[in-house]
């Protein structure tokens, strides 16, 4: 969709020349948000004001659906883009409908459909069309506003959007709110998203691919895992931190490593004294009790040695079930949490899906090490 | 001040012809110097390389004496017939009026949030488009307080240029001062700052009327 061919762009001239961006190839797939990942004066921002030339290109070509920038009318190209930045910058002098509807109007759109349009992506970005479309900006809060933000960007649906640290001007808690309905809208929306942030938490979280930049140049650009995995230098090693096995925990869903049929199944109604020679039998420390396909709880055989009752009544409740979709990392944290080296799984129903085990899980991570192919990201950020 | 008084009412027609004299003179001037004032104001945010030069020219004019301007005006404006009367007092006017009206035009654009001019530009707004749609409704405020100040200041130069034969209030003044006629010189001085604080509301009242409805709920919310 975009292609950065040789991209370079040089600020001033002579001896005070600062070279931003070097020499950068790179393609972005239809659909794909690729987050620009690097420290503060690593070119990315550049790069990313260049594809809609707000500044432009030194050398090197750009095309945008095969198309060259240079040979298209920059307030055209601009306006078939959206374009959402950290401060914002909504207009105070218009309402939340003038802020969302000035590309559209600009695009010639008839009153009417502009009108279903805003309420439209207000509902989408769950504000109350009723509630906000007549506010100004001053009137909502630092969250609100960048839901505006985001809502202005994708108001006359471009196919591209240009996001230069979009929720980088909020507090975390509301950060992780809009990056998760951001990531819901996107998967309806399937954008071409160029995002640029300096939060590699951030990057790893929203990014189908990730390009890392150092000083001007592409070092890497590849799947969040197979950076987190296969980081390609020391620079990119030291930038993602030593905690990147953790961090390739928070890219791994629970179905990743859950065991479907775990051999420590037992059901409610069986008697204990059944149950222990069961566990005896199999050298099992504990066993998951489950009831009418939901689970209940877990038994260790000092329970079941008390008396010959069913093993219901001496069940031990999980202290958390983990969801299906829940990441590895949450599952690693309430497994340190409650010193379980045990989990068990549920659907959105609370129907027993299995369990998720500490061993299961280390060997998902060391696996993701291993593996020599690029893994896929289709099961993630959904 | 019972005498005052007297006068007033005895020259009615007289103080209602004056004051509406002195007020003319003080619009035209005021629609010349925004004809002229604003449109530089704003060019010098777009070549700033100008900027410094203009804003000190305009500072210059504002510190010449009026009654030196009129001196300076009168043998250029000779050449065309109007060496004196209420030509040189416009134009002396509009040029006075000069420092209030660019300095506010040009520091009221230059206060719009970088930000929000590159949204406005990211977004493919045509640079025309930013200046009706945002900057302008941004900096109409400061630029109407600049009008106010003008304003005010020229209500009290216009009452000097009764002097070069002009008219308006100033007459009173002048006159009274020729003969010796304490009523009338106060009479005169009474107008003439009465028409100030008038004129001063009403400015007032304009400023907050050209005031953006969301600019105000900011201002009201403190952010």
């Amino acid at each position: 969709m975009i292609s950065y061919q040789g991209v370079t762009k040089i600020f001033g001239s002579g001896s005070e020349a600062v070279t931003a961006v070097d020499g950068v190839t790179l393609d972005i797939k239809k659909g794909d948000l690729v987050t620009l990942l690097g420290p503060s004066g690593c070119g990315k921002t550049t790069l990313l004001r260049l594809t809609n030339r707000l500044i432009t290109l030194t050398r090197g070509t750009i095309t945008v659906g095969g198309r060259d920038i240079m040979s298209q009318d920059p307030v055209k190209l601009r306006q078939s883009m959206g374009y959402a930045i950290q401060a914002i910058g909504l207009f105070p002098n218009k309402t939340i409908y003038g802020n969302i509807a000035v590309v559209p109007r600009l695009l010639g759109w008839a009153e009417k459909r502009i009108r279903d349009r805003v309420d439209e992506l207000l509902t989408m970005l769950r504000l109350d069309p009723g509630l906000f479309r007549d506010r100004y900006p001053a009137e909502l809060s630092g969250g609100q506003q960048q839901r505006i933000g985001v809502a202005r960007c994708l108001a006359a649906d471009p196919e591209i959007l240009l996001m230069d640290e979009p929720f980088g001007a909020i507090d975390p808690i509301n950060r992780e709110e809009i990056q998760d309905e951001f990531l819901r809208v996107q998967a309806k929306l399937k954008k071409s998203i160029v995002f640029v942030t300096h939060d590699i938490h951030e990057a790893i979280k929203m990014g189908d691919r990730i390009a890392i930049f150092q000083e001007g140049r592409l070092i890497q650009y590849d799947t969040p895992e197979a950076i987190l995995t296969r980081p390609k230098n020391r620079y990119i090693a030291d930038f993602l931190g030593a905690d990147r096995a953790l961090k390739v925990l928070g890219l791994l869903r629970v179905e990743d490593a859950v065991n479907p049929s775990p051999a420590h199944l037992l059901h409610a109604s069986v008697t204990s004294g059944e149950a222990l020679r069961l566990m005896e039998e199999k050298g099992l420390g504990h066993a998951v009790v489950v009831d009418g396909g939901k689970p209940v709880g877990y038994v260790t055989p000092a329970d079941l040695a008390r008396a010959n009752l069913p093993v219901r009544s001496v069940t031990t409740a999980y202290p958390v079930q983990v969801l299906v979709h829940s990441t590895l990392r949450d599952v690693m944290s309430h497994m340190l949490m409650h010193d379980m080296h045990t989990l068990c799984v549920v659907d959105a129903n609370g129907d027993f899906v299995g369990t998720v085990s500490y061993e299961s899980i280390r060997k998902k991570v060391v696996a993701a090490y291993r593996d020599d192919t690029p893994e896929e990201k289709g099961n993630v950020g959904t | 001040m019972g005498n005052v008084l007297d006068f007033l009412v005895a020259n009615a027609d007289r103080c209602w012809l004056l004051t509406w004299e002195h007020t003319w003179m003080v619009l035209v001037a005021l629609v010349g110097a925004i004809s002229l004032g604003v449109p530089v104001g704003i060019a010098i945010t777009r070549h700033e390389q100008w900027a410094k030069a203009i804003l000190r020219a305009a500072n210059i004019l504002m510190t010449i004496p009026s009654i030196a301007l009129f001196g300076m005006l009168l043998p250029l404006l000779s050449l065309i017939g109007h060496g004196l009367g209420k030509v040189p007092a416009v134009i002396a006017l509009v040029l006075y009026s000069q420092l209030p009206i660019i300095r506010n035009t040009y520091v009221a654009i230059k206060n719009v949030p970088p930000e929000i001019v590159d949204a406005g530009r990211g977004m493919g707004m045509s640079r025309w488009k930013r200046m009706i749609e945002i900057e302008i409704p941004l900096a109409i405020p400061v630029i109407v307080a600049g009008l106010r100040t003008a304003a005010v200041m020229n209500i009290g130069i216009a009452a000097i240029s009764a002097y070069i034969g002009a008219g308006g209030l100033g007459v009173f003044i002048q006159q009274g001062i020729a003969r010796v006629y304490e009523e009338m010189i106060v009479a005169g001085a009474l107008l003439v700052s009465v028409l100030a604080v008038f004129v001063d509301g009403a400015m007032a009242l304009l400023e907050s009327l050209v005031t953006p409805k969301g600019i105000k709920i900011g201002r009201k919310l403190g952010s």
